[in-house]
């Protein structure tokens, strides 16, 4: 046997954003076992739902996550009012997906462009991150926020966006749709991006499934797993297919989510079309007594939400599962017989996001 | 911009921060902000970095990080709380697991609070940060440019 070296990998390290800890076990330059370690930005946020009223810990459970904060809220609302039995207006619905729907549009550019720079592509990084400031004008004129929306509560959402307003939105969307594809091209067919991400870290469609892989992740080895297909808010009155490719490498990741964005702006151009009119907001009144698992669609996969509530302002419990520690074997899987070189992309290539996963 | 005499390279860490304020320094380094045309650069290592740039409160887990980076960037250095969770901990202060904002662990010369904190306010924040790191200098200077452990600064 060869000596084995072990590395640590994090928690500060140029190549993350945020803060996550690997040793990583080395045989002369390839990785033979990558050990995780997590909890560097553990919170506790979950108990404060004993803390705060019931209506206020949307505000909390917004920000869980800055980069998909919009559907924290509103798995969480969502859980509530399943409890409550509160009959949401269809508008309030129509425009959830309208905000769900930028925010997976902004944090897919935004992954885009990491993992352009990560592959030493500094150019499609700043073009990336160039359109997404154009969705976050969009999310800024409607809802308020660039990165906390701040719009959805229990019983519908906070602000309404009158017809012209989405209409206009959806003409600018066309042209930020164009500018999107030629980026997505550089993606789809540069030599340097195919040849850097081509076969590194497969996952095969059987571990994906039996490791418990969640979205884009499952997507890319094949499993044809999206959550939206269960039709919250409005998602059954739409029509789309979840994205899938079947190479299950960093590449097919990456190509799952650049056809996801295009997905998005096909789901907003149908939310607008069809959305009635009404109100966007129910009074609630009472407590929750009872409780409700809530399964959304994140960015990054599945998250699911449990609610329990006690008949109080207060809650009994609020639990999360985010979609970054679903992936988290899935990686080490992958880590698994992989370059050193290569280690950065493939932990950047499940989309982690660190502050959601330990809450 | 004469007066900037110094390009500061900057060195941004989570502490336990929902991500809202690190992708908006990331975003002040992308075309729409673009700090970088005025010499700001954001670098991996402490040790070529004048500013710090903290988003998210501490927690036990990663104090030791934080006070580790601290002590390893060169002297003088200026340290910037990214948010209101940097500043007081936010709502979290009454989480069970948060000690409180950056001021608990090390010294702060700039606060901005904000959840999140907006791109116009961290360029901001950079710039009173270099005055902070001019007059820092200047002190430096009229210890005769002893280091900072010959001139009894603790570091």
């Amino acid at each position: 046997m060869q000596n084995r070296t072990v590395i640590p990998f994090g928690p500060q390290h140029p190549v993350l954003p945020e803060p996550i800890h690997f040793d990583l076990v080395l045989e002369d330059e390839t990785v033979v076992e990558a050990i995780p370690s997590i909890g560097f930005i553990h919170r506790g946020l979950e108990l404060l739902c004993r803390k705060k009223p019931y209506q206020d810990m949307v505000y909390i459970a917004e920000r869980i996550c800055g980069i998909c904060s919009f559907i924290h809220g509103l798995g969480y609302s969502q859980g509530v009012e399943k409890i409550m039995e509160i009959p949401i207006p269809e508008r309030a619905l129509y425009l959830r997906v309208f905000w769900s729907e930028l925010s997976r549009i902004h944090s897919h550019l935004l992954w885009l462009g990491l993992t352009a720079d990560a592959a030493g592509f500094e150019s499609l990084f700043n073009h990336c991150w160039r359109v997404r400031e154009y969705i976050l004008d969009v999310i800024e004129e409607t809802a308020g926020g660039r990165v906390i929306f701040g719009v959805c509560k229990v019983g519908g959402v906070r602000r309404d966006v009158d017809n012209d307003t989405l209409k206009r939105i959806l003409a600018r969307l066309e042209e930020i749709e164009a500018d999107y594809n030629t980026i997505a091209d550089v993606f789809k067919k540069d030599y340097t991006m195919r040849h850097r991400f081509s076969g590194v870290g497969v996952l095969s469609k059987e571990d994906a499934y039996k490791l418990g892989a969640v979205g884009p992740t499952a997507r890319g080895s094949d499993v044809a797993q999206d959550l939206r297909k269960l039709g919250y808010a409005v998602y059954d009155e739409l029509d789309f297919e979840p994205v899938t490719e079947s190479d299950g490498d960093c590449y097919a990741r990456c190509l799952v989510r650049i056809r996801e964005v295009n997905e998005s702006f096909q789901l907003i151009r149908q939310a607008v079309e069809k959305i009635p009119g009404g109100a966007v907001d129910l009074k609630v009144k009472g407590f929750p007594e009872g409780e409700f698992f809530s399964r959304l669609e994140q960015p990054r996969g599945e998250v699911v939400y449990y609610v329990k509530g006690n008949g109080t302002k207060f809650l009994d419990r609020f639990r999360v599962r985010t979609p970054t520690f679903a992936n988290i074997p899935a990686l080490v899987q992958m880590l698994g017989g992989c370059d050193l070189a290569d280690v950065p992309v493939i932990i950047l290539s499940i989309d982690p996001c660190i502050s959601c996963m330990e809450r | 911009m004469a007066f900037i005499e110094k390009s500061p390279w900057i060195f941004h860490f989570d502490g336990s921060s929902c991500n809202g304020c690190d992708i908006e320094v990331l975003a002040c380094l992308t075309p729409m902000y673009d700090v970088e045309r005025f010499g700001v650069i954001n670098t991996g290592n402490p040790k070529h970095s004048d500013i710090f740039l903290i988003t998210g409160s501490i927690n036990n887990q990663n104090k030791p990080v934080v006070e580790a980076i601290y002590n390893q960037m060169g002297d003088p250095k200026v340290v910037i709380a990214i948010g209101t969770c940097a500043t007081s901990g936010h709502f979290f202060a009454e989480c069970y697991n948060i000690l409180g904002g950056v001021d608990t662990t090390i010294p702060v010369d700039v606060y901005i609070p904000g959840c999140a904190v907006r791109p116009e306010a961290i360029i901001d924040s950079v710039v009173q940060a270099m005055a902070i790191l001019g007059e820092k200098r200047k002190k430096r200077k009229t210890n005769g440019g002893a280091l900072p452990a010959e001139a009894g600064i603790k570091t």
